[in-house]
């Protein structure tokens, strides 16, 4: 049994921003998908399948509405497929479009992912009452902030992590033109001296409420041999799942989170993440979960990410750079931020990621996650493919 | 690669199908609850536990449970621990099933645990599936799915393809072949009633119900140990249509025709049709659209007339397929789902057993 080996040969996403009022829903998504066909040079007879993803249709009052989008993406005609797994969804919904290629059902599959935040109000969204069930608390980082303090307590890390990943992001943005937050005025005594919302988590290290999407084109071998532009071949990728709440869980470093990457790098012959990644984009919509996933992933030990993190290796200079775009702290469409990840470490290998380009970057991880850190969805990209 | 590596596709089939009794209302379990006894059931008939499950994928929809992320507790009906490769479609469960069979096909797993439910009753359906239409434009009218489908029904009496008498003898012989359905929630004689839009009456259009159905696929020799007769999936192909019904032709199902043929169902023909139609008139559509003459068993199962659990029911026509391959009465079996307004997304499946 063999796999086609997967290619990223088109790369599209929207301007990110609180709120889209010139395009409606579908505005948004043909934007993302024209550009990543743009930059795959093909056109919409091109694409044998749409995948669409995004976060919960209460977020848009829309119920499955890849229904309506399908006139929009060119899929009529054509089989579409709608992925849901809460936050990791982008990741997840680029992992079943790479799937149809590798499994050769189809050739060259057009992915998406998108949330217009903005159409509705996120927070409510989520805050739907159901009896005897517990409520989210006041937003997700209600329900992040006593997994922040558990890490904090189990490691010793000391209060001032959470505000050196804030303020490297937010610099990080200002070199990314598709990225919402551009403070060009931050300072790390700003994030600092910013409102505590839930403690220990302050505004600053807070991710803001976006409209956007992100596309992606992936194609098999012949389909990389026409590209235009170096293609980022997909090395491994995986998903991983366990449920919300349970007695045994860990919610600091959960179980589903270490097996999906240990999964990823088999597949890619990865044995020291550390020293065969040159780079990530990790899903880190809270400033402390920087140093969380980093031990998750197998980055640093148990209780030692918090160093990595305050020693600058993962600054854009750095020698493990995270989040070169500036991250889900900078910009947070919920339902496109996994794939948003997933495409940012594939500009990476690509050497297309412009200003925010890591020199020699070969192999990136892409990462996201959702739920209470209940589903996982990784991939890891290189710019030669797996077999060579 | 090697050059002894088989160069075509891994054979996949259905082993095991569950389904739960379809009920108007389900208001005293949780979808946890109403999930859980299929799940056990599929894995009690292959003697599988969930560690042994290489993929799980399931599908569902929020709008039904009226809150987001209803999925993820639904998820602690399969006991996912240690923590289980899996994923999610906002879809009909037959849908769940292709994102497995790719799965499978890329020889990433050799079994793969499929799921879907819905629960109608905590809300009015008709008014919920609303919400799938345009946000802009349509859905602020409310026009609901009876309507809709109402308008697609007068389009085939204005063509001259069925009449109100043709459409209650879908509907009588739907429930009539239920009574041997042991799940189904209308079954037996029932009067086709009034007019809830013209031209559909109460006989035309399905019931309202809750349920969950769960099915295990398993690659080659996998399947063979674990059914004495796999239903070896064929094909599968799906296929979606423009969602304005002004740039439709809703006499024909275009996207279903394409779908059979890309899924095989033409080369041969088939014995038995499970064809997910809610709607009497829908099955019109699908005959034409699939070329099915009155040689085909239809619904045996009693179709979606007699239970249609929204987001299950597609799943539920794939199960009962290959149900009916597994106790050797049917040998080639075509399964049909659909999605959206007037059939605008439609799913095809062949499925075969080994000859006898």
């Amino acid at each position: 049994m063999s796999k086609e080996p997967v290619a990223v040969v088109g790369i599209g996403q929207t301007r990110h921003v609180a709120a889209r009022r010139d395009v409606s829903i579908a505005g948004l998504v043909r934007e993302a998908a024209h550009r990543a066909l743009h930059d795959a040079e093909l056109t919409w007879s091109d694409i044998d399948a749409v995948v669409i993803g995004k976060a919960p249709d209460f977020f848009e009052g829309v119920m499955m509405p890849e229904l309506y989008l399908a006139d929009a993406l060119g899929a009529v005609g054509k089989p579409m497929l709608r992925v849901h797994t809460a936050g990791s969804v982008g990741g997840s919904t680029a992992l079943v479009a790479a799937n149809l290629v590798a499994a050769r059902v189809h050739g060259t599959v057009l992915t998406l992912a998108f949330e217009k935040q903005s159409e509705s109000n996120a927070m409510w969204g989520l805050s739907l009452p159901i009896p005897f069930q517990q409520p989210l608390l006041a937003g997700a980082g209600g329900f992040f902030a006593p997994h922040v303090r558990a890490y904090m307590r189990r490691s010793g890390a000391p209060d001032s992590i959470g505000a050196l990943v804030a303020y490297k992001d937010r610099r990080n943005a200002l070199k990314n033109p598709y990225a919402h937050l551009h403070e060009h005025d931050i300072t790390l005594e700003k994030v600092v001296a910013s409102p505590m919302l839930w403690d220990p988590i302050r505004y600053s290290e807070t991710c803001p409420s976006s409209d956007g999407a992100c596309a992606m084109v992936l194609t098999d071998r012949a389909g990389a041999a026409r590209a235009p532009r170096p293609p980022a071949w997909v090395l491994g990728g995986a998903m991983r799942s366990e449920p919300t709440l349970f007695a045994g869980k860990d919610f600091v470093s959960p179980q589903a989170g270490k097996d999906c990457a240990a999964d990823v790098y088999r597949q890619a012959g990865v044995t020291d993440p550390r020293r065969d990644i040159d780079a990530a984009e990790i899903y880190v919509p809270f400033s402390w979960y920087e140093p969380m996933w980093l031990e998750n992933l197998g980055f640093a030990a148990e209780g030692e990410g918090w160093k990595l993190t305050e020693s600058g290796a993962t600054a854009l200079d750095g020698d493990l750079p995270v989040n070169m775009s500036g991250g889900v702290l900078s910009t947070n469409p919920i339902g496109a931020s996994g794939m948003i990840r997933f495409a940012e470490a594939a500009l990476q290998v690509r050497g297309q990621a412009g200003e925010h380009q890591v020199d020699g970057a070969r192999r990136v991880l892409g990462h996201a996650y959702g739920g209470g850190s209940q589903f996982f969805s990784m991939w890891l990209v290189g710019s030669t493919p797996p077999d060579s | 690669m090697t050059s002894e590596e088989a160069p075509g596709p891994r054979d996949i089939a259905v082993v095991a199908f569950a389904q739960t009794d379809h009920r108007r209302s389900t208001a005293e379990s949780s979808e946890v609850e109403m999930v859980m006894p299929v799940l056990h059931d599929v894995l009690a008939q292959t003697g599988l536990r969930t560690a042994d499950i290489g993929f799980t994928c399931s599908g569902s929809s929020d709008y039904l449970a009226g809150r987001a992320f209803s999925f993820t507790l639904a998820l602690d009906g399969v006991g996912a621990w240690p923590p289980i490769s899996e994923s999610h479609v906002e879809m009909d469960g037959a849908w769940a099933l292709y994102e497995a069979w790719t799965k499978l096909l890329t020889g990433d797993a050799d079994t793969a645990l499929v799921y879907s439910y819905g629960k109608c009753s905590p809300g009015l359906v008709r008014d919920v599936l609303t919400r799938q239409l345009d946000p802009y434009y349509v859905a602020p009218l409310w026009p609901d799915a009876v309507a809709l489908a109402a308008l697609q029904a007068q389009a085939l009496m204005d063509a001259g393809l069925t009449d109100e008498r043709a459409l209650a003898a879908v509907g009588a012989r739907s429930r009539a072949d239920a009574t041997a359905n042991p799940h189904a929630q209308l079954k037996g004689r029932i009067p086709q009633g009034d007019h809830v839009v013209r031209p559909l009456r109460t006989g035309d259009c399905p019931p309202i119900g809750d349920g969950a159905a769960a099915v295990i696929l398993a690659a080659g020799e996998r399947a063979r140990r674990l059914c004495a007769r796999p239903a070896w999936i064929r094909g599968v192909d799906h296929r979606i249509e423009a969602h304005a019904l002004g740039v439709r032709d809703l006499t024909d199902s275009p996207s279903t025709r394409l779908a059979a043929e890309r899924a095989g169902a033409f080369e041969r023909p088939v014995d038995t049709a499970e064809l997910h139609a809610p709607f009497s008139s829908q099955e019109v559509v699908l005959r034409r659209a699939l070329r099915l003459d009155d040689s085909v068993c239809v619904n045996p199962s009693g179709g979606a007339l007699a239970a249609n659990p929204v987001m299950a029911a597609g799943l539920i026509r794939i199960g009962e397929a290959a149900a009916r391959i597994h106790r050797g009465a049917s040998d080639r079996a075509l399964a049909h789902a659909t999605s959206g307004p007037c059939l605008q997304q439609n799913l095809v499946a062949v499925l075969e057993g080994d000859p006898r």
